[in-house]
């Protein structure tokens, strides 16, 4: 690496409060990661080790037949999506199941305190659930009195920590086995080791004694089956069976758009999620509720509740072009795969969706104003879109989004929160200016002559543009001065090649 | 307004009208043409790739499979479903290599701790098994609750030779599922894992340590 690590460059503390929130210090955030070999390390193994993964257990497999079918079963999901919500309901309700709605995060958080302070509940088990990260529910249970603890390992490692998740499926992706074996030492007096076997013996039998004990569990949901009135949970560990099954009540929160049709339709999702995520051509376990604890049966919730969440989703769901980021199945292949999140890490956005995903889905969440580095966070190399597991156009909508921070108003209607927040007056202008130009020939020439003439009268530094990169040079003279010259200069035949001329020299090669 | 009628409303007057419904083929999850010892030979390769242990015997002597099995790993009992000829054929046979016998009688509020601490290994059967992904098909009821197959470190699963499917697809199709789902549906591949710490795999973080899987009818 190359680049300057002078303090020098990191903006002031005034200058990053004039930005605003504290999801923008996206660059600071991004310099400190790049300069962690660790973080570097971390990450980069992982990643490559979940692309090759993914890469065989997809082998054999027509992987664009089977991508359109993720993307058409998504689709046609979102294109029944208010039906499919109330049969959804329905079908719960008929066996048993009580469905809450909530417009944001905060309704669906006070939602879950309701139910546990109406069972006079103290201590929740979390499975491992994104929705309820982007409630921030375990601080505001904390806040409640009631205590929260995640039981998916990874994630109870990042709650000991007090961190957040920094990938969406590998929450502690981070840290390695020697920081944990140091932070489980100084937080559970586990004895210190690098033996994962026994940090993960040691950690088990320390949530099997909160399981036991949990008034409460609350788990996501990855597919909710609005024919049969069911909900499927995709997991490794078992945690997510043990919060389903061994608490006297559980809670499950979804995001409303994870709603499909029929169990036929999870078979095809299914065979692309976990395959996309991890490279495994199943999880461990596939967990189907569609009930609570039947009369004679031994074991299971005697209370089941499902929280559907909306918190920005039916804005998106408004406008064509960003619906497609409804189709969303959250397997993380996009991270995986992107240059960006790779080198820096999921903790660097700052937001509770990292990396492609997370910069298309968040300013919808937090508004453009707080978000506006995400969009820009890409390189646009192609990789999130070519491997999402159901075509959602990541580029393209990271575009849309980099045009709704710099669109004025008189543009185009949007109901993207913080529209035309990056816009400014002086660029605007100057891009008028540019477009005028080059519609204007002989104006056109002129600039590029005289511009090629002063060349050397260009600044060395440029800003932003020149902090990792050398300031762009003009040329001694003009694309058109110098076509000029070479057809007065060379012969005739090679002026413009002919295909005879082009086939005669190929043969003389 | 509720929140329920805000949601719902926003969808229904959406400012881009209706949405196109794509066709959906699902002939590339389906058709798979394997012979049944296809299906049984993908199974158990699939199920050991991911650290699941399978037995091929016949009807006669699983009982000497089962009672190897848990002699070699010091058993100290099995707990067994009381109604499911499993259970009983294991009962009935009142064999000295077995270890004790234990059933799930009670609900488990009444023997929770007993359960997580003192229980060393489960039987159960399945409702078949998926070829492709090495998958066993769990319909836990009142004879085999939910967390028979999750709590105890060793769940040894009874699996029919001839009720391989090949794929998830074809289970739910030929099993009804859309006709009625049972309280708790599963599907099982391998034994509890993670690889949360430093993407290092370890077994049996919160469920079993090992899934053995006999399969009769298939020597």
């Amino acid at each position: 690496m190359n680049q300057p690590t002078s303090h020098s460059d990191t903006p002031s503390a005034e200058n990053l409060a004039a930005h605003g929130a504290v999801v923008q210090q996206f660059h600071p955030r991004a310099r400190v990661a790049l300069e962690n070999p660790q973080i570097r390390r971390n990450f980069r193994n992982a990643m490559d080790g979940l692309m090759s993964k993914r890469r065989s257990a997809f082998e054999g497999w027509e992987l664009e037949t089977l991508r359109e079918l993720g993307a058409n079963i998504r689709q046609r999901a979102l294109a029944n999506l208010p039906d499919l919500l109330e049969q959804l309901e329905k079908n719960l309700t008929d066996n048993g199941v009580r469905v809450h709605w909530a417009n944001d995060g905060d309704e669906a958080c006070r939602i879950v305190r309701k139910i546990c302070v109406a069972r006079n509940a103290k201590t929740v088990i979390k499975g491992k659930s994104m929705v309820s990260e982007e409630m921030e529910l375990n601080h505001y249970l904390e806040e409640q009195g009631i205590e929260a603890l995640e039981s998916d390992l990874g994630e109870y490692i990042v709650q000991l920590a007090e961190e957040t998740p920094s990938h969406i499926i590998m929450p502690a992706i981070h840290k390695n086995t020697e920081e944990i074996s140091e932070l489980l030492h100084e937080k559970t007096g586990t004895e210190r080791s690098h033996d994962v076997n026994y940090l993960t013996a040691s950690a088990r039998q320390q949530l099997r004694e909160k399981f036991m004990n949990a008034d409460v569990g609350v788990s996501g949901v990855n597919f909710a089956v609005a024919e049969t009135g069911t909900l499927c949970l995709v997991e490794n560990e078992g945690n997510g069976r043990m919060t389903t099954t061994v608490p006297a009540c559980h809670i499950a929160v979804t995001g409303i758009e994870k709603v499909v049709g029929t169990m036929e339709d999870v078979t095809g999702l299914l065979a692309l999620l976990t395959r996309s995520a991890t490279g495994q051509h199943i999880t461990t376990y596939f967990n189907m509720i569609s009930r609570p604890r039947q009369f004679n049966e031994l074991d299971g919730p005697e209370e089941v509740h499902l929280v559907l969440v909306d918190n920005g989703r039916s804005t998106i769901y408004q406008d064509d072009e960003l619906l497609a980021t409804l189709r969303c199945i959250r397997c993380g292949a996009c991270m995986n795969h992107c240059p960006v999140y790779t080198r820096v890490g999921g903790h660097v956005y700052g937001t509770t969706y990292p990396g492609p995903i997370g910069s298309i889905l968040m300013p919808h969440m937090l508004g453009l104003e707080a978000t506006q580095h995400m969009p820009t966070a890409s390189s646009l190399c192609g990789a999130c879109g070519e491997v999402c597991p159901v075509k959602i156009p990541i580029p393209d909508l990271l575009v849309r989004l980099r045009r709704e921070s710099v669109d004025g108003d008189s543009e185009r209607p949007s109901n993207v929160r913080g529209h035309g927040v990056k816009r400014g007056h002086l660029e605007a202008a100057a891009w008028l200016g540019w477009r005028w130009m080059h519609s204007q020939p002989w104006l056109y020439r002129l600039g590029t002559s005289v511009s090629a003439r002063f060349r050397k009268l260009l600044p060395r530094t440029m800003g932003g543009w020149t902090r990792y990169r050398s300031a762009p040079k003009l040329a001694p003279k003009t694309l058109h001065q110098m076509m000029a010259q070479r057809s007065s200069s060379v012969r005739p035949s090679a002026r413009m090649p002919q295909s005879s001329n082009v086939a005669q020299r190929g043969n003389l090669s | 307004m509720s929140a329920r009628e805000q949601i719902l409303q926003r969808l229904r007057q959406r400012h881009g009208g209706e949405i196109a419904v794509p066709e959906t083929d699902f002939s590339v999850i389906a058709d798979r043409e394997w012979s049944a010892a296809e299906k049984l030979d993908r199974f158990q390769k699939m199920i050991e790739s991911v650290h699941g242990e399978v037995h091929r015997v016949s009807e006669e002597d699983w009982l000497d499979t089962l009672a190897d099995i848990l002699q070699s790993r010091s058993a100290r009992n099995l707990l067994v479903p009381l109604k499911h000829a499993i259970g009983r054929t294991i009962r009935d046979a009142d064999r000295p290599d077995m270890p004790e016998l234990l059933g799930y009688d009670t609900a488990i509020e009444h023997w929770l701790p007993k359960l997580f601490n003192d229980v060393d290994a489960a039987i159960t059967s399945t409702r078949g098994a998926i070829a492709e992904t090495g998958s066993l098909i769990l319909w836990p009821n009142a004879d085999e609750p939910r967390l028979m197959s999750l709590v105890p470190p060793i769940h040894i699963a009874v699996l029919e030779a001839d009720q391989i499917f090949a794929t998830f697809h074809e289970a739910i199709a030929l099993q009804r599922w859309a006709s009625g789902m049972p309280t708790n549906a599963l599907l099982i591949s391998g034994p509890s894992k993670t690889a949360d710490i430093e993407q290092t795999l370890a077994y049996g973080v919160h469920g079993p340590k090992e899934l053995i899987v006999i399969v009769i009818g298939a020597e």
